[in-house]
């Protein structure tokens, strides 16, 4: 099976080591994510775009525990077989928290300030018979 | 000096579910409420501003209440539509233009959350499709995260629904009104970790008025005027933590909220020490807690004591949402802010029956919070 991505210029792939990709404003070298023209640090108005670490800290946390309302969900929204997920900010240093599901969904495994690493992790499939594809970060072991 | 201005009358249709009611027609039942409370003619209201989040563009009411001609404008400002039609019939009154209007929201939401239009908020589709475009997913995180540096306990958020489920059942006009315990709050099904299903307010139907005047004329509609000492709406500054955001700034700058607080509190001249009663945005029970300190009433953390102590309590020393808040009520969005003026209106005025708190209130505040980060804050006295 073929795997595609949840969307093109979010993240690098395919690679063996997929990194997000966003922006740093070329006047105060703020980092944005995803990718954008303006900075709303200091209004700066020209940006380049910059790969983001794939290592950093779990500065916050939850659990989906209920399917999200579909669309926009590309998941599983069938609540017998839906599985938890958890969903967090991760702290890459030097440059800016992101938002992103976790690998892990039990709250007894998840702790603020713990190392994550990015992976890619299946989400859905779509029409074509592709696995659809997108970011997640999960415990670095 | 500009003129001064008061809330010279009150209209609300009842919070929840009224099958076979439009959104709007709730919102036409609660300005016909508000001009028999004020003892004004529909055709005596020289101007509107109104809005809803997904019942219909308000100026089309007019077609129900009488096409008088007023001039009528509508406002979409997300959680802050109902707070933001109150801003600018304020400014109004207060810009001499006019001297007598009304401020309108109304709402009707599917079952269920909040399903985000990720590319009305300006988000990509991606966003939304691998699961991250819920409003609770960030509550969720947010309250998470200052457990975490603040220590506030679970008990706690089990206290705040109990507290608000027993204020909902004390006010016919509330959604749910049976009393729930803390530990039935913390036992029901996780939502979004650390936040149950009874921590939760649930998107609703519901309409609220108000019908303000120029302060000097205010004794024309009413012997119980309040008046409208602050009010005040701010969206988020670089480095604030919101909901809906793909990604968020290493340095950390306060939200809206404190803005919002710090600018309404400088405009009425007084301090949090002044105010008697507050109606704090509570979305879910941790946003009540961590309101209370964003808003300036307490320190970070001090809440876990205060709450504990029954101190926002009704009968405590800081009543807090003492209508039930978003959680008894739900969240008609356009309708959300207004409300919590309705009732500091009723407490003001001594009118709030069962639930009137014993601290005869003279200053009262409402604060309310949302999408995609921004703050609407009040301070009315009588
Ligand atoms: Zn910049």
């Amino acid at each position: 099976m073929a795997q595609v991505p949840v969307t093109e210029g979010v993240f690098t792939w395919p690679s063996e080591t997929p990194q997000l990709i966003g922006s740093r404003c070329v006047a105060c070298g703020n980092h944005m994510f995803p990718v954008q023209s303006g900075c709303p640090k200091c209004t700066g108005e020209k940006t380049e775009q910059v790969l983001l670490g794939r290592r950093g800290t779990l500065w916050t946390w939850t659990v989906q525990g209920f399917p999200p309302k579909a669309p926009p969900y590309a998941g599983d929204v069938d609540p017998k077989t839906f599985k938890a997920f958890g969903v967090g900010y991760v702290e890459l240093p030097g440059q800016i928290k992101v938002e992103a599901r976790l690998t892990e969904a039990d709250p007894e495994k998840l702790k603020i300030g713990m190392e994550m690493e990015m992976v890619i992790v299946p989400l859905s499939t779509d029409a074509s018979g592709n696995e659809v594809v997108t970011f997640a970060f999960a415990p670095v072991a | 000096m500009s003129t001064e201005v008061a809330i010279v009358g009150i209209g609300m249709h009842e919070f929840g579910r009224t099958e076979g009611v439009s959104g709007m027609e709730q919102g036409v039942i609660a300005v016909r409420r508000a001009c028999a409370d004020a003892g004004v003619k529909w055709e005596d209201v020289q101007f509107a501003f109104g809005g809803s989040a997904a019942a219909g563009a308000a100026d089309t009411m007019v077609s129900q209440l009488g096409l008088t001609g007023l001039q009528f404008i509508n406002v979409a400002n997300g959680c802050a539509t109902g707070g933001s039609a109150l801003f600018s019939a304020y400014n109004t009154i207060r810009s001499g233009v006019f001297d007598l209007g009304i401020a309108i929201g109304f709402d009707k939401h599917e079952r269920g959350a909040f399903r985000v239009d990720t590319r009305g908020a300006g988000l990509g589709n991606w966003y939304g499709a691998s699961g991250l475009a819920l409003t609770t997913q960030f509550f969720g995180m947010k309250i998470n995260r200052y457990m975490h540096e603040y220590g506030i306990s679970h008990s706690t958020l089990g206290k705040v629904s109990e507290k608000a489920f027993r204020n909902g059942s004390m006010n016919p006009m509330a959604w749910r009104r049976k009393p729930i315990s803390e530990q039935e709050a913390l036992d029901s099904l996780m939502l979004s970790y650390p936040l149950t299903q009874y921590m939760f307010c649930s998107p609703g139907e519901g309409g609220v008025a108000l019908i303000l005047a120029r302060a000097d004329k205010a004794h024309l509609y009413t012997d119980k005027p309040i008046f409208l000492d602050a009010a005040v709406v701010r969206s988020r500054r670089f480095g604030s933590f919101e909901v809906l955001a793909p990604s968020i700034a290493l340095e950390h700058n306060a939200g809206p909220t404190v803005d919002s607080s710090k600018a309404a509190f400088e405009m009425a001249g007084i301090g949090p020490e002044d105010i008697d009663i507050a109606q704090l945005q509570d979305t879910e029970a941790g946003a009540e807690v961590m309101h209370m300190a964003e808003n300036g009433f307490c320190e970070h953390g001090e809440q876990e004591f205060m709450i504990q102590a029954g101190d926002t309590e009704i009968g405590g020393k800081f009543p807090v949402n003492t209508d039930g808040g978003c959680l008894a009520n739900g969240e008609p969005i356009g309708a959300s802010g207004l409300r919590q003026v309705y009732e500091n209106v009723l407490q003001l005025r001594g009118q709030a029956g069962a639930r009137q708190v014993p601290n005869d209130p003279k200053v009262a505040y409402t604060h309310v919070y949302g999408a995609p980060g921004i703050s609407g804050v009040t301070i009315l006295s009588r």
